[in-house]
């Protein structure tokens, strides 16, 4: 971290003086620090903490008794066909979601990366501007849009002769999940090239000019100069792209609400529903149980991240050689 | 906007067939590249105008055809928005809710970014290793224990507790940009200061802060986003008080409720998405610099 580093140090002043002396020195930054930190213990650390502490109790409502269960509530979930369906179905979501969004963002990021294009600011706003919206009414807003009676979607589709009828897009379990994964790319295409836009342009212009000089042409400068200097920034992005995937609780819900018959049910649905929902589906609220199977899957997402993390560092240093070249 | 699809640059790519798979980005000419790109774009934001234009439709045009012009422009659909819905009591919430949320968290994530940017102090190592904490930890499922938390605090009937939780969270991107930008002004404007007798804060308040108008605004813009926009802490904060709803969470309950007024609806997602769509436009700079920060830190 850049912090570490600390380009103005007041090192020189206090660091003769002893621990309570320099502490009593530095008694406004503590004193600046302590909103922050507050605001990080009340609403990150300890809800973090409790969230364990819950998982570990038999819990039905804000207002009932919480009795202490010890690990039973993962032994149940370690069983439960319907959280390892909505289990699956994220990590689905994000194998194919992922690439999709990664592959396009990119091409979209080069083309717009190129300086003769005059109206590359003005397309990028509008690539952008679906990651700006509310989420639960983007969701809303596309059940109209794809609409099987008479939406514009299935009317275009239908006007142009690609299907013979309308397609029930989110209706039938077959399409609805697929549906959803369009919706959450579209909706969220334009991080990921905003992500791309920033990684090409630490790529140095003169890597380009010295190639065009020894007579490559424009896919030789992709595949030689661009693809390697991106590589240890596409680790970065495919961490970000992948857990923001992993996260779309608002556009499903707001789209689908998990259904037809589970049939989007992710895995934020299963635990917002098991926690809150219970009651639609004729059952009671279980607020240790869902925080077991948000637990569980925290861990599992910090396990793959921390081996993303160390991809990254390997691509890093295969860049470094490369520059050294 | 179709008959832009059928331009005078097409007979370009076509003189060139046999240099077909040295076509690049080099030799097709922008302009194709750029209205290609220009149709794609109508394309990905024709939802937000159908939308738009539906809200000023009645209900039986909706669902006419896709044509964006309507016969005559209906506001009635925003009337009963605003008042049979109570999406305008929903966007006076959501309105609270933002504003103290910013104000909170960007005044917090300023005075830290401050801290660590320019000063050296014992534990800083500490407060440094919390924050990549909090970036790295599992989270588990922190709904629940920040609704007890709000429920405790006795904050659970007003908007209050959820202008906090909205504030709360470690911001740690919004901490690193600060950090990051106060460490690079210059440190002869705090001696300065100093000669003329200002003391900690205000050096901050009135030297440094000041400078930093730019992270200032893209820390607003990232937090006026997430308020906005958010949807669970909402949701799950104002289950069973619909006089607390959120423009998200209200628009979401309206789903249910007011099915068959697509019209009406359309109108109170118009309300819910044009105030962030139009400061989007105005200030998108710092929206891009605020998704940036992510990849550069």
């Amino acid at each position: 971290m850049t912090l570490a580093r600390d380009s103005i140090a007041r090192a020189g002043r206090t660091s003769s003086a002893g621990l309570w002396t320099r502490v009593w020195t530095s008694r406004w930054c503590y004193l600046f620090m302590l909103p922050s930190l507050v605001l990080a213990g009340m609403f990150t650390f300890y809800p973090m903490v409790m969230s364990w502490y819950f998982s570990f109790l038999d819990w039905s409502g804000f207002t009932s008794a919480r009795t202490f269960v010890g690990l039973d509530n993962y032994r149940e979930l370690i069983g439960d066909p319907l959280f390892w369906d909505a289990f699956g179905r994220s990590f689905l979501f994000v194998i194919v979601a992922v690439p999709i969004r990664l592959v396009l963002a990119l091409l979209v990021a080069i083309l717009l990366n190129n300086q003769a294009l005059k109206l590359a600011p003005v397309f990028r706003t509008f690539f952008f501007l679906p990651v700006v919206t509310t989420a639960a009414i983007v969701g809303i807003v596309m059940t109209f849009v794809l609409s099987p009676y008479r939406g514009p979607v299935n009317q275009a589709l239908v006007g142009l002769g690609l299907i013979p009828e309308p397609i029930d897009f989110l209706g039938d379990p077959h399409t609805a999940l697929w549906t959803v994964m369009a919706v959450e790319v579209w909706k969220n295409f334009g991080i990921t090239m905003i992500y791309w836009l920033a990684a090409l342009q630490t790529v140095p212009r003169i890597y380009y000019e010295a190639a065009k000089v020894d007579g490559a042409g424009r896919f030789q400068l992709l595949r030689y100069i661009t693809v390697p200097m991106l590589l240890p920034f596409a680790a970065i992005i495919v961490l970000l792209t992948a857990n923001a995937t992993l996260h779309v609780f608002a556009i499903v819900q707001a789209m689908t609400r998990g259904g037809p018959y589970f049939a989007t049910q992710v895995i934020e649905v299963y635990i917002y529903q098991t926690a809150f929902a219970a009651d639609q589906v004729g059952g009671v609220p279980r607020l240790g149980y869902a925080s077991a199977a948000g637990c569980f899957f925290g861990v599992v997402v910090m396990v793959i991240a921390l081996l993303q993390v160390y991809v990254a560092r390997k691509a890093a240093q295969v860049r470094a050689q490369l520059v050294n070249e | 906007m179709v008959t832009v699809e059928r331009s005078p640059t097409q007979p370009v790519t076509r003189r060139r067939p046999r240099r077909r798979f040295r076509i690049t980005a080099d030799h097709v000419p922008m302009t194709l590249i750029s209205v290609v790109l220009l149709a794609v774009c109508f394309v990905w934001v024709y939802p937000f105008l159908w939308m738009v234009s539906s809200s000023i439709k009645t209900n039986a045009e909706v669902f006419s055809g896709l044509g964006l012009f309507p016969k005559a422009i209906r506001l009635d659909n925003y009337v009963r928005a605003w008042h049979d819905a109570h999406i305008g009591d929903y966007f006076f919430n959501t309105v609270f809710v933002t504003v103290t949320s910013i104000v909170i968290s960007v005044l917090a994530v300023s005075m830290m970014g401050y801290v660590l940017g320019r000063y050296r102090f014992p534990g800083k190592r500490v407060v440094i290793g919390l924050l990549a904490a909090a970036v790295f930890l599992p989270e588990g499922y922190t709904i629940i224990p920040i609704f007890d938390l709000i429920n405790k605090l006795g904050l659970q009937d007003s908007l209050w507790g959820l202008a906090l939780a909205e504030a709360g969270g470690a911001h740690v991107v919004a901490i690193l940009l600060f950090a990051g930008y106060f460490s690079q002004l210059p440190k002869e404007l705090e001696e300065a200061a100093m000669m003329d007798g200002a003391g900690f804060v205000r050096i901050f308040w009135q030297v440094y802060l000041p400078l930093a108008k730019p992270v200032t605004a893209t820390a607003i813009i990232l937090q006026f986003m997430h308020s906005w926009n958010d949807f669970l802490l909402p949701l799950v904060l104002t289950l069973n008080k619909p006089e607390l709803r959120t423009l998200s969470v209200g628009i979401y309950s309206f789903q249910g409720e007011y099915f068959t007024d697509w019209s009406g609806m359309a109108a109170a997602a118009t309300i819910g998405l044009l105030p962030i769509i139009v400061v989007f436009l105005f200030l998108q700079r710092y929206f891009v610099e605020g998704i940036a920060g992510a990849v550069k830190q």
